[in-house]
């Protein structure tokens, strides 16, 4: 590469920092984000982690990664990056395949001794032939631990405190690279190690001379300049998790229908945000129990429904699985709850980090009985707020539990979020009993022509009933075992849930609503299949898109676009889950399957390549 | 005021005839009128079993649950609303075996809970096995050849777990019962009421050593805080320390005087004695009932809300605009 200071003006740019998990590359990454949001790029995050909190340094099986994709059009954390910042050999060796033909490949060069490069699994000393990195990537070492050190050779820092402070040169260094302030980062750091004056100067010093070593010395690249996101609106934004996003989407649901809320969960990867999320929030008056296991969390949280609470349970694919008998006993008790399931790759304990979209069956019916509830998906981290607000919403209005499917890329993943103003929210209505029922409440007492149940509960007077998982007479609500009033019960539980269709909104086609080809998706894979119709359309192939956040029930006018159109592929990360979903509702349209099970989300790539076949 | 009337619901009650169950609701009713807690602000959850079916028969709020299961909704009613008196009603079965791991967190928190545990050392809704009280040897349909396992005694998982409020009673003791119920709604805390209760179907005279009145006098203590450990027909046996173990005297015999005699002490923090009291048997020793354990303590209910205050007091986050405002903000 010839040294010159050349600029690249681009619309969106993929950064991948990556590491050992001890290494700081979560936090590198987060900084950058915030640092590319202030400056007006729309943002995507991935951290991509390991099941294992700190394996042997320097194997692969340490390795963490986080994944930032910035700029304009931004749907998904992108399949390929741009920049690489790996900080020892397995850290290449398991990312070196997301960097682009013509990437920036940023390495610790002090770690590419011969010792880093065993521990890693490398044959000979020159790790880029084995790893067959194209010839176009511009390599550019740096020796981050001896610059690191010698930044900091004036604190009183030991040697091991030091080091832990080589990922902040990076991020100078990348600061640099893609003209982001230093003073912004600076501000982020001070929020961070605000109360650890000394923590906070080394980090702000070790930027700084990344940054400095980039602007003044030797680096051989060429710097980017990522252009503003004009599909922005004007506002206040902040970035936030997918599971931060849920947390706070229950609080609004708890400030608009006046009901307090109640979290009963057990720490469970990738949804144990949550739990930490409403844990902290005592001044809102939410009370949040880690419960003794998923069972306790649930039944807790049911607990409070049958008191009166806004009450939800948060947890991943096995817990799910321990939570069934009690979501059919809120099922049968009509009671409302929140069931939010954070997917990750199945079955059993499978793969606890790495995200999947394989929990849809289990959703729809895995309970005994004949079960019916509420099944939807949020599709993007930010989103996580509307949808966990609306399945709040839902579950108090319809007196039922409803399941909300997110998974563990939106649900770490991060994405800019435009703050909600609390008075713009939708109101919440939960269908307490009213006052004219006094006196002759019972628990099987209903709305007759939406067949929701009343809610009243403990410290109401006048309205004392026992409720339960046993059948219930319709009228009289006493145990029953009649066959005749267990069929009808079944048909009203069944026709309380079809009635929701009703009050959700209409679906609209996405891409090119004249297109003969129809891809369908539901959840986080919304981002990656958008970009690849657009992407399609833009070729000049006519492709629409139909994206599900609601699926059981579906939305009223989903048949008919469904049956719109001359093919209709389904996409998802599982084996065909939704396609068998939709293939006993509509068993005329005969759905083909796109499927990918492989602890990641989609490429937009590989989509793109799939429908051209098509 | 209230009658025991009010707190009967208009269901048809159905337990078997004879069962210990009837006593026991009996007892209840009539504490729930004493203690003057109104219908709607009570709470009674249970879980699967024939005690479990309580909730129906009572005109409170009620909830009939899942097997196991009934200590963890207590726990989400109570500390959702710590304002409302929760009972929870529990056999051998649904607490000690399925719902083992609810019952010792529940206790462990001191959630404040009246628990009603139904003791007949039987599985009788699925017409008769073993439970996990069982006495090691019984024979049932699922021990055809007599049981190889160890029973639980609930005292000592009570113990063992940090528990607070310890008492016993025997089904038909109605007067005992009665008491037990209203010091257990008096304690802040998980309070423990083990019953003793008769099968009379599955597993008929499982407490029969202590069955009959007569019988009763010599065979069961009644202790009762700050009160000498005295007992029998003539009120002249009395329980002393001898070495490690507790042994029965009899009062004017060997020099014995009634200032000998223990006084009980539920209130104290080591529960060594609770435990040596909760667990003697016949012949030697009589069994004990009233309350062996009530030891003031924090309930988690109180612990969760006083928490909840001190931050509120102090955290700048008055409401849900303060919420946003919190947060990083980006201006574009």
């Amino acid at each position: 590469m010839e040294n010159k200071a050349e600029q690249k003006v681009l619309t969106d740019v993929v950064i991948r920092f990556c590491g050992d998990s001890g290494d700081g590359m979560q936090l590198t990454g987060t900084l950058f984000s915030n640092l590319s949001a202030i400056l007006g790029n729309e943002i995507a995050t991935f951290p991509d982690y390991p099941a294992e909190i700190r394996a042997p340094q320097g194997t692969i099986g340490g390795v963490s990664g986080f994944q930032v994709h910035v700029g304009t059009s931004i749907y998904t954390p992108g399949d390929e990056a741009d920049v690489l910042v790996a900080m020892n050999p397995a850290a290449l060796k398991v990312n070196a395949h997301v960097l682009k033909p013509l990437g920036v490949l940023i390495f610790d060069a002090d770690s590419f001794d011969a010792k880093g490069l065993e521990k890693a699994g490398f044959l000979t000393d020159n790790p880029f032939a084995e790893l067959k990195l194209s010839e176009s990537i511009q390599l550019v070492p740096v020796p981050l631990s001896e610059l690191t050190h010698a930044s900091l050779k004036d604190s009183d820092m030991d040697n091991k405190s030091i080091l832990r402070c080589k990922n902040m040169f990076a991020l100078g260094l990348i600061c640099w690279l893609f003209n982001r302030p230093l003073e912004q980062a600076v501000h982020f750091l001070g929020n961070k190690f605000g109360k650890k004056p000394d923590l906070l100067q080394a980090n702000v010093k070790v930027v700084t001379d990344g940054f400095n070593y980039g602007h003044n010395l030797h680096l051989n690249v060429s710097t980017f300049t990522v252009g503003k996101s004009e599909n922005l609106s004007k506002g206040t934004y902040t970035i936030i998790s997918g599971n931060k996003a849920t947390a706070w989407g229950l609080i609004a649901a708890s400030q608009k229908s006046g009901r307090n809320l109640f979290l009963g969960s057990y720490p469970i990867t990738p949804a144990t945000d949550i739990l930490h999320e409403l844990a902290a929030r005592k001044d809102m008056g939410v009370k949040a129990i880690q419960a003794e296991d998923e069972i306790a969390g649930i039944c807790m949280a049911l607990g409070a429904s049958f008191a009166g609470d806004l009450a939800a349970t948060s947890t991943s694919g096995p817990g799910i699985s321990l939570k069934s008998e009690a979501i059919g006993l809120a099922v049968m008790a009509e009671l409302p709850l929140v069931v939010i399931d954070v997917m990750r790759g199945g079955p059993s304990t499978g793969l606890p980090t790495k995200t999947e979209q394989t929990d849809l069956l289990q959703a729809l019916y895995g309970r005994n009985g004949e079960s019916p509830l509420v099944v939807m998906a949020a599709s993007s981290p930010d989103d996580c707020f509307h949808y966990a607000f609306m399945a709040a919403k839902i579950a108090l209005e319809n007196m039922t539990p409803v399941i909300l499917l997110t998974d563990a890329f939106i649900g770490n993943g991060s994405s800019l979020w435009k703050l909600p103003k609390l008075a713009d929210l939708p109101a919440i209505h939960p269908n307490i009993a009213p006052d004219s029922l006094k006196g002759q409440f019972r628990a099987s007492t209903r709305d007759e022509k939406t067949k929701v149940r009343y809610w009243a509960f403990p410290g109401m007077e006048g309205f004392m009933h026992r409720n339960g998982g046993l059948e219930k007479d319709y009228v009289r609500a006493g145990i029953s075992t009649d066959g005749e009033n267990h069929a009808r019960m079944i048909a009203t539980r069944a026709e309380k849930i079809a009635q929701i269709a009703n009050v959700l909104p209409d679906m609209e086609i996405e891409g090119d609503e004249s297109a003969d080809l129809l891809v369908v998706g539901w959840g986080s894979t919304h981002g990656h299949l958008l970009n690849a119709v657009n992407t399609l359309n833009a070729e000049g192939k006519k492709t629409a898109l139909l994206h599900f956040n609601y699926i059981c029930p579906l939305p009223k006018n989903a048949h008919s676009l469904l049956r719109k159109y001359k093919k209709v592929v389904v996409c998802e990360l599982n084996n065909g889950q939704f396609a068998t979903f939709l293939r006993s509702q509509l068993p005329d349209v005969p759905f083909v399957q796109f499927n990918k099970m492989e602890g990641q989300p989609f490429k937009v790539s590989e989509i793109v390549e799939y429908l051209e076949t098509l | 005021m209230f009658t025991a009337k009010d707190y009967k619901s208009d269901q048809y009650v159905r337990w078997c005839p004879g069962c210990g169950d009837h006593a026991i609701i009996s007892s209840l009713q009539k504490a729930m009128a004493e203690i003057g807690i109104p219908p709607h602000q009570i709470a009674v959850i249970s879980g699967i079993g024939c005690s479990s079916r309580i909730p129906y028969y009572l005109s409170p709020y009620g909830f009939h649950t899942i097997h196991g299961r009934g200590a963890a909704v207590a726990t989400g009613v109570k500390v959702a609303h710590p304002e409302l008196c929760v009972w929870q009603a529990t056999g051998d079965g649904d607490c000690l075996a399925i719902g083992g791991n609810h019952f010792i967190h529940s206790v462990r928190r001191n959630v404040d809970l009246n628990v009603l545990l139904f003791n007949n050392q039987i599985y009788g809704l699925t017409k008769g096995q073993y439970s996990p009280t069982s006495a090691k040897g019984f024979v049932t349909k699922s021990s055809p050849f007599g049981t190889v396992e160890r029973p639980f005694v609930p005292a000592e998982l009570v113990f063992g777990a940090g528990g607070t409020f310890f008492a016993r009673a025997l089904d038909v003791d109605l007067e005992t019962s009665k008491k037990i119920m209203i010091e257990a709604v008096k304690h802040k805390g998980t309070s423990i009421l083990e019953f003793l209760v008769n099968c009379v179907i599955f597993n008929n005279g499982a407490h029969g050593w202590i069955a009959s009145k007569e019988d009763r006098a010599d065979r069961l203590i009644v202790l009762e805080d700050g009160k000498p450990m005295i007992f029998g027909k003539e009120r002249n046996k009395g329980l002393v320390l001898d070495g490690w173990n507790l042994k029965v005297v009899t009062i004017g015999e060997n020099g014995v005087r009634e200032e000998d005699i223990l006084i009980h002490d539920a209130k104290t923090v080591d529960y060594t004695l609770h435990q040596k009291l909760a667990t003697m048997q016949g012949p030697d020793m009589p069994i004990a009932m009233g309350v062996i354990r009530a030891v003031p303590c924090e309930s988690y209910d109180e612990a969760v809300q006083n928490q909840m205050e001190e931050v509120q007091s102090k955290s700048k986050i008055k409401s849900f605009d303060d919420l946003l405002n919190s947060l990083e903000h980006i201006e574009i």
